[in-house]
């Protein structure tokens, strides 16, 4: 029983680990950016959270409502002021300046909120349990995260091959010059992919700041788990993801149940198995 | 903002340069064409040819004040303005979004959403073949129907002026011969087109006029009915007469 607990909640975190390598997945896909402050953003978003919930006295999964808009906006305008200049076909530019702006992001969060671990309180909330047979339960809590993880990657899937604003995102991911003279405009594209990773990004924040406790210099650490997930499921699929996380969370918890010391390593060598034995990912699309 | 004149050219071109770098790939080219007005840019590989078209859509910078649309200034322009304004071009190697289905190609080219007769229905018309292969990918289209992929998605931005690059390249003879016996059906009222074609006799029977471009440089200009061949031959490998 205790085998199959841990595989349940492995799954639901799972969802979350697919919603914040779902934003690196996305601004990687459009842009051919590495985004090395995405872990930043996961984090600043739980700090921003936590002041927010501690301002207005508001439960963290109602701060959402307000954290995802105001990152989204600041994705939108780091990407127009700053990162646009660094879109190129050489990687490197963006992949050094999204490193230098990490940096900054640990440093500047440091100074504001100190090293202090921190965790995101849900009240009551966070005890209730369902049970759904007799030796396994699951936290209402994590069922309702991941439930709102699987409709954010369905939206951001729904969005992509379903309207109009997500063929011009893939048009230009295919080639932004042609798109340009279709009329797109490429900077404003980018602009709006970066703000919506963000705010994915930014719901993720929240979901592992209920979970865990983070600190200004866990991003790297956020980083790396959005890196296997995408790496697992298999790159520009949305659906992959998702697997990708829960098979990263199932990992995780089946390592853990082993010997707790065992959680992070469990996911660092199924990772590495991954890329050991099927490079492209599980869930690769072929691209022809 | 300048008025557009009632009589300005479709396109007016006046001491055009353009670089790659400090390269210099064109200089100070000029030359007119009239609304309805099919040009014939003639040339060998890296003479100009995609570099002209590629800065009259504003990928490559013109320098200010060379480039006039309607008696409008487009140097400097965005490439997006400048399709805004009416201008489309038919890539080089066609380069659809292959990922995309032939539909959503199509939509694509119509994200302007000028006005104009062009629709997905009208482009079906004009290439029956695309409406069956609607629903597929680019690469699953036989190079021809990729090229009529690529025909349709610029019509679908209703130009005014067509810029098409290498229509011919890589096809077979007979489906040359299909693209080009849809070309009257596009051009003519009221749209203009340049084109780029490497068989001299083909560009010659389709436009009004052509232009011989060799290094970056019109070395021959003329009505294209009753153009010598031979002449143009001359000026094209720069051999002097």
């Amino acid at each position: 029983m205790i085998w199959i607990n841990a595989l349940v909640q492995g799954l639901l975190l799972g969802g979350i680990y697919a919603l914040a390598a779902a934003g690196l997945a996305l601004v990687f896909g459009v842009m051919r950016i590495i985004n090395m402050a995405h872990g930043e953003v996961i984090v600043l978003s739980a700090f921003l959270t936590q002041m927010v919930t501690g301002a207005l006295g508001i439960n963290p999964m109602l701060a959402a409502v307000l954290i995802l808009p105001l990152m989204a906006a600041l994705g939108y305008g780091l990407q127009r002021g700053l990162i646009n200049r660094a879109v190129r076909s050489d990687p490197l530019p963006a992949l050094i300046m999204t490193f230098g702006l990490s940096i900054i992001a640990q440093n500047v969060l440091v100074t504001l909120f100190s090293a202090d671990s921190r965790r995101l309180d849900v009240g009551p909330l966070a005890t209730a349990s369902l049970r759904l047979m007799p030796g396994i339960s699951v936290g209402v809590l994590p069922l309702a995260m991941f439930a709102v993880a699987v409709a954010a990657l369905v939206m951001l899937h729904t969005l992509f091959y379903r309207t109009g604003a997500g063929r011009a995102f893939r048009a230009t991911a295919i080639d932004a010059d042609i798109a340009r003279t279709m009329g797109l405009d490429t900077d404003h594209v980018y602009g709006l992919v970066t703000a919506i990773a963000f705010a994915l990004a930014a719901l993720a924040g929240i979901f592992l700041g209920i979970y865990s406790s983070f600190d200004p210099f866990i991003g790297p650490s956020r980083l790396i788990f959005a890196f296997e997930v995408i790496v697992i499921g298999g790159m520009g699929s949305i659906y992959g993801a998702l697997a990708g996380g829960m098979i990263l969370g199932v990992s995780q918890a089946l390592g853990a149940q082993i010997n707790p010391q065992l959680q992070q390593l469990a996911g660092h060598l199924v990772f590495l198995a991954v890329i050991l034995l099927r490079p492209q990912g599980l869930f690769a699309r072929n691209r022809s | 903002m300048i008025e557009p004149r009632l009589a300005a050219p479709r396109l007016s071109v006046e001491g055009l340069s353009s670089f790659y770098g400090s390269f210099q790939a064109l200089f100070g080219l000029d030359f007119d064409l009239a609304p309805g007005e099919v040009l014939a840019l003639i040339g060998a590989n890296g003479a100009g040819k995609s570099t002209l078209l590629k800065t009259l859509t504003g990928l490559l910078k013109a320098p200010p004040g060379c480039i006039h649309h309607n008696g409008e200034c487009l140097s400097t322009r965005t490439p997006a303005t400048i399709t805004r304004a009416g201008i489309a071009m038919v890539p080089e190697g066609r380069r659809l979004f292959a990922t995309l289905t032939v539909e959503e190609n199509l939509l694509i080219g119509g994200h302007v959403r000028r006005a104009g007769v062009w629709s997905l229905e009208a482009v079906y018309d004009l290439f029956p073949a695309l409406r069956a292969k609607r629903h597929q990918l680019g690469p699953q289209l036989s190079g021809g129907q990729q090229q009529m992929v690529a025909i349709g998605r610029a019509l679908m931005a209703n130009p005014d002026l067509l810029l098409l690059d290498e229509l011919s390249l890589g096809l077979a003879p007979v489906v040359v011969e299909e693209i080009y016996r849809a070309l009257p059906r596009i051009v003519g009222p009221g749209i203009s087109a340049i084109l780029v074609e490497q068989d001299i006799t083909r560009a010659l029977a389709v436009s009004d006029r052509y232009l011989c471009l060799r290094g970056g440089r019109v070395v021959l200009a003329g009505p294209s009915a009753g153009a010598s061949t031979a002449a143009i031959i001359d000026a094209y490998f720069g051999v002097s007469a």
